[in-house]
């Protein structure tokens, strides 16, 4: 049982564990009630086949997003993250924002209840909205799939990207310069690196960690 | 065995039940981190500018999310995509899920699908293909924390340094992204001056919060520069293709 005497950094993994396995069950829950409700269970060659196709990559993914994005989110914060998803593209700068805004750092208590208002209130905002887009899917659709606004949503990386470079990697350019210009040479020598961008992430991970380690213990940091 | 539509009534309501699950615990922990704020003496002005910077900054993500739903949907119906988009996923993943499992099946993407255990082989690919973040995260995030606590516990400069560097690390991987394209020739700088529009956006917002001290503008200047940039990226689009 937990009791009022423990500090909130013990009991936000006790609550984050329950609804984490409780998110794990409800998720599977969709695909076992459709099984159950059509008699429609899967035939294991395809769905092996399938199931082979995906996991091996995004296991990896996920798995290097848990370790990268758990110190950067705090416990609370990756515990709502990784259960509503779209960490990279929404998630996690909305985190970021929301801490430089609010003026707490990434890795501190104030940084984590931050992280987990913002992403708490980011994960509502979009559920509201798919939920409106769905209600409203006829009029949307010609709107959202005109070739007009295209490019807009093509882009929606860069320009979300740009601006935050702007503020972060001014602000740490030493650590930021090695794994950059690293990254500039590997994409612009193989772009088909990018459909993998998220294999890319450790790899910029390890070397602004070793970089910084190296400034660090010279000074220069 | 019941008659199947992809956009049957039953698909929407076990559709909902996951979603109203996962709304519940957003506003769960939205509830607990504002106490747990409010005790660290947060002022509840701060919190309210970040409630209203992280809502308006979700807007742009949130509508290109729709446009994933309207993408699976075609072949999908609106039930699946619709959970799967809301939760766990990301864009960049549930649509090589569907089509890799449909691959196997050999069926085409672009038909609604009619047979239900097609269906359900979909479904369950999809769900099961993205569980390691929310299993490691579930299971181990006690222990990524704790371990983390150690390496600022003992030298509390090196553990913001390290936090930066894990930022620093994924945001180079996402700016050199951005330049994969650039040898296709003009068109594949796009990206590049999007990125470079954005840029010069937020540093206009970040001049007229410092020097004229516009201070509403602190909360929205990242999401100003997101949608500025990627409304001007149609004309420039327009004009370079």
């Amino acid at each position: 049982m937990l009791t009022k005497t423990k500090p909130y950094s013990e009991k936000i993994h006790s609550w984050g564990r329950i609804w984490g396995i409780g998110a794990i069950l409800i998720f599977i829950f969709y695909p076992l009630a459709v099984s159950v409700y059509y008699s429609a269970w899967p035939e294991l060659g395809p769905f092996l086949k399938g199931l082979l196709g995906v996991a091996p990559v995004f296991w990896i993914v996920g798995a290097i997003e848990a370790f990268t994005y758990a110190p950067m989110l705090g416990a609370g914060g990756a515990y709502l993250g990784f259960v509503t998803g779209n960490l990279t593209n929404l998630k996690v700068p909305c985190a970021i924002n929301a801490m430089a805004l609010a003026k707490v750092k990434s890795g501190t208590e104030e940084g984590e209840v931050i992280s987990t208002i913002s992403i708490a209130v980011s994960s509502i905002t979009t559920m509201v909205i798919i939920f409106l887009g769905v209600l409203l899917l006829a009029p949307l659709q010609p709107i959202l799939e005109s070739e007009l606004l295209a490019p807009a949503f093509d882009n929606i990386l860069p320009a979300l990207f740009g601006g935050l470079a702007v503020v972060f990697v001014s602000r740490n350019w030493k650590i930021a310069l090695a794994p950059l210009i690293f990254m500039l040479v590997i994409f612009i020598s193989f772009p088909a690196l990018a459909s993998s961008v998220s294999i890319m992430v450790p790899v910029g991970v390890i070397i602004a960690i070793s970089v910084s380690r190296i400034l660090y213990k010279k000074s220069y940091l | 065995m019941a008659q199947f539509d992809t956009n049957s009534i039953f698909l929407f309501i076990s559709a909902g039940i996951v979603i109203a699950f996962v709304v519940c615990q957003a506003v769960f922990f939205l509830v607990k981190a504002w106490k747990r704020a409010r005790e660290l003496g947060i002022s509840e002005d701060v919190l309210k500018r970040v409630v209203k910077g992280s809502v308006v900054f979700t807007l742009a993500p949130a509508v290109s999310i729709i446009l994933g739903v309207i993408t699976l949907s075609k072949f999908l119906g609106l039930p699946l995509p619709w959970v799967r988009l809301s939760v766990l996923g990301a864009l960049t993943y549930e649509l090589p899920a569907a089509t890799t499992a449909a691959n196997a099946l050999g069926v085409s993407v672009s038909n609604r699908i009619t047979d239900p255990a097609t269906y359900s082989t979909i479904a369950w690919v999809m769900t099961l293909g993205i569980m390691s973040g929310l299993i490691i995260i579930t299971f181990f995030s006690k222990k990524i924390h704790t371990g983390l606590d150690r390496i600022q516990g003992k030298d509390k400069k090196w553990g913001e340094i390290f936090n930066t560097s894990l930022f620093m690390g994924m945001i180079s991987a996402f700016l050199g992204m951005i330049f994969s394209n650039i040898r296709a020739g003009l068109v594949g700088w796009i990206p590049v001056f999007i990125m470079i529009i954005s840029s010069i956006i937020m540093l206009i917002c970040g001049y007229f919060i410092k020097v004229h001290k516009v201070k509403w503008l602190e909360d929205y200047a990242l999401s100003i520069s997101m949608i500025m940039s990627m409304i001007i990226s149609i004309p420039i689009t327009n004009l370079i293709q």
